[in-house]
């Protein structure tokens, strides 16, 4: 366990690294493509960097805020909720974290942050009325097994960092429509162009397969880690089942933030599993009853 | 020459190694203690409010209070465990008797206490496990060989589980990677 740890930290670092170059390239095109030159690049420069901060110290209140979670909140606010994630918290050796909730009746939970002290896990009213004690302590486990295998630092980051490239990608669209009239004698060849264009196409995709890789089989770990917390397996199977059985999407249920989720918070599609943030349900719910 | 280097941070290695474990270990049980402290704290309130309505059980808050004094005056975890399990004993005895009078059983004091009491079990038996769990580690450290020679040489003892009763104590699932 203590190894992924370290790849956790590890690859947090890489996809930082990977998106500021990403970013990098793409400010350079752009600069070729529309004839802006070193001004954009430097203006990309500034934005990677200023992002690459950013996701990491404030990527958990960006992802609770456009998820629309209330808190944190008080023991008093929620005594059953917030005793089960302190008991459980002491049973994993975590410090307590943040608690927020979610008015939304579709059932669903996530963790964010960036280390286990400054970690927050949100859960919807939903998954508190649906489920029975043990099968909220399942899902509640299986969120501070991201908490505490660092699996939130680089999800919280991947949150922000896709986020930032897409925008890009749009900028650019945007900058070609305008710009490109007056600049037509300008700069770049028709194969830089290409490459270019290539590239802002590609590197949304990209950003996505990265989110996609890196969620699916850490859900698979959190399961596990999660039942050995409870030492009670069938809980989170029997959880699991009630969330699938429940097939409408979340409120705010939005493409950048959908791999922090237990489950996908675009509710059941039929989306081809190599493109789906989830683990298929019946897979994971096999995998934990043969534990018990 | 080389060899002795290579002993040397060898056993640097390890020695690192069983430190790191053993403040685990350390730290684990401050976390029960935290836990416990705060259930000696309640008991006296408990048995106030339990008096008020039943003043002729003098026996039943005898023992709680001698159980409790126990309780604190316990050193190891492995005596700490027994006196724990004789305490839960005599507040079973408490509430049992605290059945028989509806008063009791609907005053809003009472009732609130017993949360709070079944609240701060719960939260033993989470950092109990916690516990047990880093203790298991050290253990299973410090008996694996070539482990042990340093952890002989280095005066390093098995550490006691902390035991307590628990009805509901589940088997840990078997989990495959």
């Amino acid at each position: 366990m203590y190894n992924q740890i370290t790849s956790n930290k590890r690859k947090s670092v890489l996809l930082i690294a990977v998106f500021m170059a990403i970013v990098l390239l793409l400010g350079w095109f752009i600069g070729e493509y529309t004839g802006y030159g070193y001004g954009s690049l430097g203006f990309a420069a500034v934005i990677s960097f200023i992002m690459a901060l950013g996701s990491y110290y404030a990527g958990d209140k960006m992802a609770l805020s456009v998820s629309g979670a209330k808190g944190p909140i008080k023991k008093e606010d929620n005594p059953y909720v917030y005793r089960m994630v302190e008991n459980l918290a002491i049973t994993a050796g975590l410090p307590m974290p943040k608690v927020y909730i979610i008015a939304d009746s579709a059932p669903n939970a996530f963790a964010a942050g960036r280390d286990p002290r400054h970690a927050s896990i949100a859960v919807t009213t939903g998954i508190v009325e649906r489920l029975e004690n043990e099968e909220l302590e399942g899902v509640i486990a299986h969120e501070l097994s991201h908490i505490k295998n660092f699996d939130i630092r680089l999800m919280t980051v991947v949150v922000v960092l896709v986020g930032i490239i897409s925008i890009i990608a749009q900028w650019f669209f945007h900058f070609r429509f305008i710009g490109s009239n007056n600049r037509e004698d300008r700069g770049a060849g028709p194969i830089i162009a290409l490459l270019g264009l290539a590239m802002i196409i590609i590197s949304p995709i990209v950003a996505q397969l990265i989110q996609l890789a890196i969620s699916r089989k850490r859900e698979f770990l959190a399961d596990a880690s999660g039942a050995l917390l409870t030492r009670y397996p069938e809980g989170l199977a029997r959880a699991l089942q009630k969330i699938s059985a429940y097939t409408a999407p979340m409120k705010s249920a939005n493409s950048g933030t959908s791999h922090l989720f237990i489950s996908n918070p675009f509710g059941r599609k039929n989306i081809s599993n190599l493109f789906s943030t989830h683990p298929p349900m019946v897979e994971r719910i096999k995998a934990l009853r043969e534990m018990s | 020459m080389g060899v002795a280097a290579l002993i040397a941070f060898w056993l640097i290695a390890i020695y690192n190694g069983l430190v790191t474990l053993k403040n685990r270990v350390d730290e684990s049980w401050s976390d029960i203690d935290v836990q416990l402290k705060r259930r000696y704290d309640l008991i006296p309130n408990l048995v106030e409010t339990v008096k008020a309505y039943a003043k002729h059980e003098s026996t039943v808050f005898e023992n709680v209070s001698a159980a409790r004094s126990a309780a604190m005056g316990a050193k190891t975890p492995e005596e700490h465990a027994k006196a724990e399990n004789a305490l839960t004993g005599t507040l079973k005895t408490l509430f049992a008797v605290a059945e028989s009078y509806p008063e009791l059983k609907a005053s809003q004091n009472f009732l609130q206490l017993q949360d709070e009491l079944s609240d701060t079990e719960n939260k033993v038996q989470a950092s109990r496990r916690f516990y047990n769990g880093n203790v298991r580690d050290f253990n299973i450290k410090i008996e694996q060989f070539p482990n042990s020679l340093a952890a002989n040489a280095f005066g390093y003892k098995k550490r006691g589980f902390f035991e307590i009763e628990n009805g509901e104590e589940r088997e840990a699932p078997k989990v495959k990677f």
